[in-house]
Formats: structure tokens, sequence, C-alpha cells
């Protein structure tokens, strides 16, 4: 893993600092620590976070009190004995699909295409094949209920060793740990259920038109107004998906000639918009300020690889938390590189809108930045807001100019009116303005769940990355049989948890993840920590090295 | 002890060696050293001064985040707004309601109640959103069920569903065609359908639009070229997209034609059937269905949900082999939350209405929108009609272009402004005409549905007879 900053030199060849420790080094340096190059912003002294300046202008950072932020720290690393079985262990599954391919090659040949190319070629449908085929039963899980607190699966067998699932018609009851229902606003009953239900009944389910031409209804524009006014920007313009957000307008926003510094672990909708824009993207290790500001200085410095041209403009790319990392990203130095080499920065808030700040505003809430600082906020509705869609706010410009040059706005159906209004139901309840203070209950829920949790895991003696106001919370396993096991046993158990293995990880990098949600209870945390703690007894994935203080977690 | 008898047996040994071995390991140390330092020319990247460097991030101007910002009466700046539902009159806050010939409900599902209730029973028990991806916890049931319909609607094997109609079309067709492929198609296809092709990275070979000769000279082209290099050739897989009926001109592909050149040269087939759905052949099944093709002549069906469906999302489907590859390699399936389960059980009772009452819905729209193509094609001759007459999509083009695109965008625009005054609500065809890769010239796009009258269809053909009029003169 990339530590954002190194630790403090007292600490030596200390692979990692145990929880006092790390609160400690982050109390007294911070993040962002004594950076001497720290221009027109200090964020935080002696622990206690001071109001950031910008331009002469005094920003409060939220509420006033002292808050401790992210602790970049770096994450404990894959010791060699376990690499190495690792390796062993892909190795083991391929080798023994590569015997079996040899004496019984697949039998998958495709119907009426004789003498065609075939359609795949190469190694990944063998990996399909051979790996992922015995593990598939951990994804692609049927519910059958509200992806809520508890959730429904749809019991599934296989009768021919993972080629094909069948349902068995029974229903398993769960925690759910796996959806990213992040201020549990993925309910079926309750005002956002009903406002949608009335929505649907006057204005439809679907308009059948962009946005330009006749899609563009009241509550779009209701929407569009709540979203400028939630995130404090002058405009923001919205999408009926998530993915096509970013695929959809990066393209508008960049061209061939544009420089683009993205993290590498940035999502896949990014990476594809990136490439369809034609610009030309140089990639930074993950959250890593000071990687970001080397490639940046000497990319703008030598211009244009082939032209030698100066650049059109560049722009940072970067998330506000990695879903598969549970990283924050590192906001306040990536706003000063930003301003300092006048490049633009484009942040995706799709996991952190909602989850994270004092008032859901995302990551930049939560750094009590000015949100004119980012140039781009983009978000989808996915995740705390249950609904679907995403968003990109800005200045009114810029809106003006995607309304204008967007794909989504001109080909794109508009979104559904009972989506559009569950999202503003659950964006006014956030905001307070439903007359009740159900919205700050549950951001604060969230945050002391995270917290408790993760202490929690950490003490177990589990390596748990990413920082530790994130509800992502990946805990790290390493072998591809612990992640299916893991999944399996926590199912039995009761528990709903999402595996990830390669290629959505490094191979050294397979892990289970815990989305945490305001809709579960101290209990739940409690049940779920219990049997993980057990299941991992049971396949020895206590791999934290670091000591352990012994004493209780306080919710 | 074993290591210092090593070493000082080695020094024996080298001591005993006789010259001519001395000078041979002299001559390989300094090989070793050569090699070594033979990378270390000194490189011809100028070194830079810190300060110079200074200087020159100092000078960089970037271009502003938005180089033209657009007038604040840019006609997309200034949209109209629906009040309610959109339905077959709508309000656009005029007053009075206006018959709506602009959106792409062709049968008009969306308005009936029983499709609005399915929606509502799955609101109750699943609520709006569905908090994750297909992989992770984010497939319901309704998922399923409507996969399984789809596939058995069109007598396939399997259904994959998307949650956005732009990225089904967007994201099917780079699952399968890679870089060093080729993908033959019609030069008038949709803009997801071109974004596929640019996602893809193959080579794109553009037809002309419905031209099955110019199609098969480049084929033959093809032949000839991988005739010389038969390795190339056995890797290069190809691929033909084209659409059933174009929405960009409102014309039938030839399929049967089509289906031939398939076989001959060994094409994959994606047809792009958003138009179609529901709306084609005797069990209005689409293209295949009305050309009387079987199913395995084409390897995959795309479709928005975004049309007769009256919905949000996509699906594709075809045999289980091609379709399960999207499950792993469709970015916008794997990477992109599932549909809201109610927008989904929509569409499950849209299928039901269509396998019942499909045909008879069928035959009605095609009644009116062969009675539609009628009445527009005698509007006066300033303007002229395209598409065919079963088409529910028709395009009408000034006959006389001024040449200049916005021009003759704002003179469409004006008539339509003039037609809503006179109570029907259309749409000037939206376009971005500098990423399009061939723009189609401005229209104004007519959607027929099965619900108009013949009072309606007059009433439409007074109101754009007498707008046109008004507009030009």
């Amino acid at each position: 893993m990339v530590a954002h900053t190194e630790l403090p030199a007292q600490v030596p060849n200390e692979k990692i600092l145990n929880q006092d420790q790390i609160a400690r080094c982050s109390d007294a340096k911070s993040f962002g620590h004594a950076r001497p190059d720290i221009e027109d912003a200090v964020y935080v002294q002696n622990g206690a976070a001071i109001p950031i300046q910008n331009g002469g202008k005094v920003i409060p950072v939220a509420d006033g009190k002292p808050e401790r932020k992210a602790r970049h720290h770096k994450e404990e690393e894959c010791s060699l004995f376990v690499a190495f079985f690792t390796f062993v262990s892909y190795g083991v599954l391929l080798l023994v699909g590569y015997i079996k391919e040899f004496f019984n090659p697949p039998s998958t040949k495709e119907k009426n295409r004789e003498g065609y190319v075939p359609l795949y070629i190469g190694f990944e449908s063998f990996y399909t094949r051979n790996v992922y085929r015995r593990i598939q039963d951990c994804w692609n899980r049927a519910i059958c209920s509200v992806p809520g607190a508890y959730i429904d699966l749809l019991e599934r067998y296989s009768p021919d060793y993972g080629w094909t699932m069948k349902l068995t018609g029974k229903v398993i009851k769960c925690i759910n740990v796996g959806s990213y229902n992040y201020l549990g606003f993925a309910e079926n009953v309750g005002q956002c259920h009903d406002d949608s239900e009335k929505a649907l009944k006057q204005h439809g389910i679907s308009s059948c038109s962009p946005r330009l031409e006749l899609g563009t209804g009241t509550l779009h524009r209701q929407l569009e107004t709540l979203v400028s006014e939630f995130l404090g920007v002058e405009d923001a313009i919205t999408f009926g998906m998530g993915y096509a957000t970013n695929v959809l307008n990066l393209p508008s926003l960049l061209g061939p000639g544009c420089l683009v510094l993205s993290d590498e672990f940035n999502h896949a909708s990014l990476i594809l918009g990136l490439r369809l824009s034609g610009a030309t993207v140089k990639v930074f290790r993950h959250n890593d300020s000071e990687d970001l500001e080397r490639k940046l200085r000497e990319a703008i410095i030598l211009g244009h690889p082939r032209t030698r041209r100066p650049w059109k403009k560049a722009m940072i790319v970067v998330e506000g938390i990695y879903s598969m990392e549970g990283t924050i990203c590192d906001l306040p130095n990536f706003i000063r590189i930003k301003k300092k080499y006048k490049t633009y920065l484009y942040v995706d808030e799709a996991h952190s809108i909602g989850a994270l700040g004092p008032n859901g505003g995302g990551v930049v809430d939560y750094y009590g930045v000015d949100p004119k600082e980012v140039d781009i906020q983009m978000g989808t509705f996915t995740k705390s807001f249950g609904a679907a869609g995403g968003y990109i706010a800005g200045s009114k410009e810029l809106i003006n100019h995607l309304r204008v040059h967007s794909h989504a706005q001109t080909y794109g159906v508009s979104m559904s009116p009972p989506v559009a209004q569950q999202i503003i139901t659950a964006m006014s309840t956030i905001m307070g303005r439903n007359g009740n203070d159900e919205g700050r209950r549950r951001i604060l829920q969230l945050s002391r769940n995270v917290k408790y949790f993760r202490q929690r895991l950490r003490q177990k003696g589990f390596i748990v990355y990413g920082h530790d106001d994130s509800p992502v919370v990946p805990m790290i396993l390493y072998l591809i049989p612990k992640i299916s096991m893991f999944v399996r046993e926590l199912t039995k158990r009761g528990v709903a948890g999402v595996g990830v293995g390669f290629p959505a990880t490094r191979i050294t990098g397979g892990r289970m993840r815990f989305c945490l949600s305001a809709a579960h209870t101290k209990e739940m945390l409690d049940k779920i920590l219990e049997e993980v703690d057990e299941v991992g007894h049971l396949c020895s994935a206590h791999y934290s090295s670091i000591p352990k203080s012994k004493e209780p977690i306080e919710w | 002890m074993t290591t210092k008898w090593n070493v000082y047996e080695s020094f024996q040994a080298l001591l005993q060696a006789g010259p001519y071995h001395l000078a041979l390991e002299g001559v390989l140390i300094l090989c070793i050293i050569w090699l070594f330092t033979a990378k270390k020319k000194p490189s011809r990247l100028i070194r830079l001064t810190k300060k110079e460097e200074e200087d020159l991030i100092a000078e960089w101007i970037p271009e502003p985040l938005v180089p033209n910002p657009p007038e604040a009466d840019h006609p997309s700046l200034n949209t109209r707004t629906v009040y309610g539902k959109v339905g077959r009159y709508i309000d656009l806050g005029t007053g009075e309601k206006v018959l709506n010939l602009g959106t792409h409900s062709y049968l008009n599902l969306g308005e009936r109640p029983e499709v609005e209730e399915a929606a509502l029973q799955c609101l109750h028990k699943y609520g709006v959103g569905s908090c994750g991806p297909r992989g992770f916890y984010g497939t319901t049931q309704v998922h399923l069920e409507l996969e399984d319909r789809l596939a058995a609607y069109f007598n396939c094997e399997m259904g994959v569903l998307y949650s956005y109609g732009f990225s089904t079309i967007a994201s099917a067709i780079p699952a399968y065609s890679k870089s060093g492929d080729i993908i033959y198609a019609d030069e008038m296809v949709n803009f997801p359908i071109q974004k596929g092709l640019h996602a893809s990275r193959s080579r794109i070979v553009f037809f002309r639009h419905n031209d099955v000769e110019h199609l098969e000279e480049l084929l033959k082209e093809q032949v000839i070229l991988d005739k010389k290099d038969p390795k190339k050739a056995n890797a290069t897989r190809k691929f033909m997209v084209v659409e059933s009926i174009y929405m960009n001109t409102g014309k039938m592909c030839p399929l049967p034609e089509l289906v031939k050149l398939r076989q001959k040269y060994k094409l994959r087939l994606f047809i792009d059937e958003s138009i179609t759905f529901g709306t084609l052949g005797e069990n209005c099944r689409g293209i295949t269905d009305y050309f009387n093709i079987p199913m395995k002549e084409v390897d995959m069906i795309m479709a928005t949900l975004e049309t007769t469906a009256a919905s949000t999302g996509g699906f594709c489907v075809g045999t289980k082999f091609v379709i399960d590859h999207q499950r792993l390699s469709g970015l916008g399936y794997c990477f992109s939350a599932s549909l809201p389960p109610m927008l989904a059980a929509s569409v499950i009772k849209v299928i039901d209405i269509l396998e019942t009452e499909g045909p008879a819905l069928m035959q009605e729209l095609h009644d009116k929108c062969r009675q539609l193509h009628v009445a527009l094609s005698t509007l006066p001759d300033k303007v002229e009609l395209s598409g065919d007459d079963i088409s529910p999509v028709k395009h009408l083009r000034l006959k006389e272009s001024t040449g200049v695109r916005e021009e003759d965008e704002a003179i469409l625009r004006k008539i339509v402004e003039k037609a809503e005054k006179y109570g029907i609500a259309l749409t000037v065809a939206a376009y971005l005409r500098d990423q399009e890769a061939l723009p189609p010239p401005p229209s104004i796009r007519v959607t027929a549905n099965k619900d108009l009258t013949k009072e309606e269809i007059s009433k439409a053909f007074k109101a754009l007879q007498q707008a046109i009029d008004d507009v030009i003169e």
C-alpha cells in the first residue's frame, strides 16, 4: 500500500503504528504535517482545527470544534511469507486449470458460427472458467427485499460445480454489510417511499425523452436547485445514471491536448470517460500528493510529449472515498497543488456524498473547504440517497456548458420522476428541511458506527485498510480461498458481506469489504464482529502483527 | 570454516592459473564494467534549474475550464418544462395541454394503470434504489425475472439488463470488439452506437446508409487484404452493427440482405432494436420477427427500455455463450448500480401486455404511422419527409437548406414553437454536431403513437402546415 505521508522520523523501522500511536502522531503532526511548502493554508495545529484561510477570506471549519481528520498512515504491508503463499494459491488454481483443460478441453463451443474467428480468446476466459467459476456463488447473489439493515438472500446451489447457479426457493435473512446504503435511505416505508409513490402517480414512470427534447420535468428542475444548495455551489446538473455521469461528461470537458492526472485506483467509469475524451492521462500513486506533484510538475514543464506544445489545460481527477480501499482523498493537498499549478480539480464523490462530513456534504464538507475550490464536483445518488443517477455541480458557466454539450443531456433519457423525488426527499431530510433532525441523527449514527466498527475490527487483529472515518471497511485476507470461505461462512451465520479479489484488486490484495450504514445498530455491529472474529479464527485471518491495546472501545 | 577454506582455495587457484587465464578474466571484468557504464551515456535531456522550472510553470497559462461558455439564450439552456405526466397530451405550462408528437412511447404503455400499479407494488416491496451493482447484492428477483422474460420473449437463451439505455448500447459493443477487430457500421447509426464503436478501439468502417452494395464492396476489399495476411485475418473478428429502424432517419434496415452478407463474410451481427422492440413483426418481437429471420442468424439484439417499454434502462439478448460474457465484461453492467427494481417491474408488466395484446396494439400503431405518413407527405414542399411509412419515427427536413446548420435549426425551432401554439408538441432532434461521426441534417423528429385519432392527425397536419407557412415565406 502507498502511504500518503511518511511517518514521523521518531518511529523508525516501524511498519505501522498501533491505535494509540496513530492517535498521538496524528494529533501532534496531523495530516499535511508541517509541509514546508504549504502556502496559504495550515489546516491543523496541535490537534485543533483552525480556520482555513482562503484568499483572505476565513472559512470556519465545521461548527468550529476541534475535529480529528483523516489519519494518513501506512497500511500494514503484506509479509513475504503471505505474499508467497498467495501466489502459490493462484498458481495451484491455474495449474489445475491447465491440466484439466489439457485432458478435457472446454466444451463451450459456439453454435452456428463455424469457421469464425473465436469470439473470446486469451487468458481472461481461462481465468473465468477455472478460478472465477469455482467461487462464483460469492457474487451476483439475488435478494428479495429492500437492501436495508437486513437483507433477504435467495439461497442458490450449483448442480454442476459452479457452471450454473439455481435458486432453491429458500430465503436467508442476513445483516446487510454489502450494499452502499450509507445513510439508510433504502427503505420501503417512511417519507421517501410515500413521496416517491406520489411522484409516480403524478409524473408517471418515464418521460421517454432526453432532457433537451421533452424530458425536463418540474422535478428535475427542483432537484437541480436542491443539489446546488446542498453542495453550496452555483448550479448543478443531474443525470439518470451515475456511471454514465462520468463516462458521458468527461469527453465534453476535456479533449486532445489536455493533461489529466488520475489516481491509480480511480473507478472504471472515470477511466473510460477519460479514455473517450482523448486527453493524455498520467496515473499517480494512490492518494499520494507528492507523487502527483512530481508528475504534474514534470508534465507541465515538458509540455505535450509528442508536439512539445504547452498543454491546453490540466485536470486532477480523484475520488472522495475509494470504494475498494476505503481511503478518503487528501483533498487539502490536492487543492494546494491545483492552485499552485493552475490546474482544475475533478472530485468524484460517488461514495462520499452524504456519508462524510458533519453535514453529509461529502469530502468537501469533511475537510471544511470552500466548495468553490473544487472546480467540478461529481457524485451519485445511488449510495447515500438510496436512489439512482448522478450529478455534476460547479460554477454556472461549467454547468451551462454541460447543459449544451453533455452527451447524456442530448441522447440519454431523463431521470425517472419517482427516483428524482426519492433524492429530493432524502436530501431535504439530510439538510434538515423536513422539520426534524432525522438527517443529523443518521449522519451521527453512521459516523459513530464507523468509528466503533473499524476500531473493534483492528483490535481483534485484522488488517483494516483506509481511514478511520470511512464507511467503506476493507479487511485484508490475501488468499482467494479465504475470501470465498469468509463470504460463505458469514452468510451461514447471517451476515451478508462482499469479497473482492483479483482482478478487482492486486493479486496480494484479496479482501472482505464491509459497507456500514446508519441503519445498523450497535447490536448488529457486535453480532457482525463476533461472527467475523469466529470465521477469522477458522481460517486464521488475523494477519495484523502490531500490538493491540485491550481497552474496551465505546460506541 | 567452510567458507574460509573456499576463499583460500580459490585464492590458491588464482595464483596457480597461467597469465593467459588472468588476462581473459581481466577482459571479462572490463566487459562487465563497460556494460554497466555504457548505459550511463549523458542523456540528451536538458536539465533545467529550479528557477527555470518555476518560470516555465508560472509562464503556462491554461485555457479556462470552459473556453466558450454558451450564451444565456442558447436553446439548450432554455428547454421546455413538462408539468405532470408525459403522456399523450402534455402540459407545457402554456395553459392548454398539447398533443404530444415528440416522445418515444409509441404504444403509450406507460399510461396504462396496470403498468403503474406494477411499479407501485414493487416500490412497496423494494423501495426505490438498489444500492449496489449487480455483483454486490444489487440483483433482485425482479431483475432476474425481467431478464428471463426478455430472453423468452425474443426466443433467446439469455438476456442481460442494464440500468441506462445509452450505456447498454455503448457497453455491449466494446465487450466483444477489441483493438485489432473490424466493425462495419451504417454511417447513420445513432450516437450511443458511435460511442460504443469509439470505446472498442477497433477499426471502424462506415458504409453508406442502408447501402448493401457498398457494404459488400468494402467487405470484398477486406477479403483481398485478408488473403495477403492470413495470419492477421485469423485473429481479426469482424462485426456488423446496424439499427432495425434508424433513429436518425426513420428508415428500416434491409435485414435479409445483411444476414446474407453476414453468412458469406463471417461477420457477427449486432442489431439495435430500440425503436422496433414491441412495434414490429407478427408477434411484435422486432425486425427479426418482421422478416421471419431465425434468431440464430443474429448474434445479439440490444435495445433500450426507454421507448415502447416506457421505463429506463436497456437490455441485450442472445445465446448464453454470447450474453453471459457481458456479466463480467460489460462495463456499464459491472460497474454501475442496478436498475431501480420498480422500473424493472413496470417492464415485466409491459411484456405481459405485449404477449397478450401485442399484435393488435401493433397493428393499430402501424395504421396510425401510415396515416401520419400520408398526412405529413402532403405538407407544403418547403419541407420533406424522411422515414418509412410504418416507422413510428419520422423526420421533417427543410427542402432548401440555408447551408448553415444553426440557421436551419433555428428555422425548425421556430416551426416547432408555432406548432406548439396551434396545439401540438414537437421536438427538433437534438444532436451534438461536433461529436457526431456524420451529423444528420437538422430535422423535426415526429413520433407516432397508437392512440392518435384521425382528427388528431389532421389537426397535427393543419398545425404543421400553418406553422411552416408562418415561418417560411
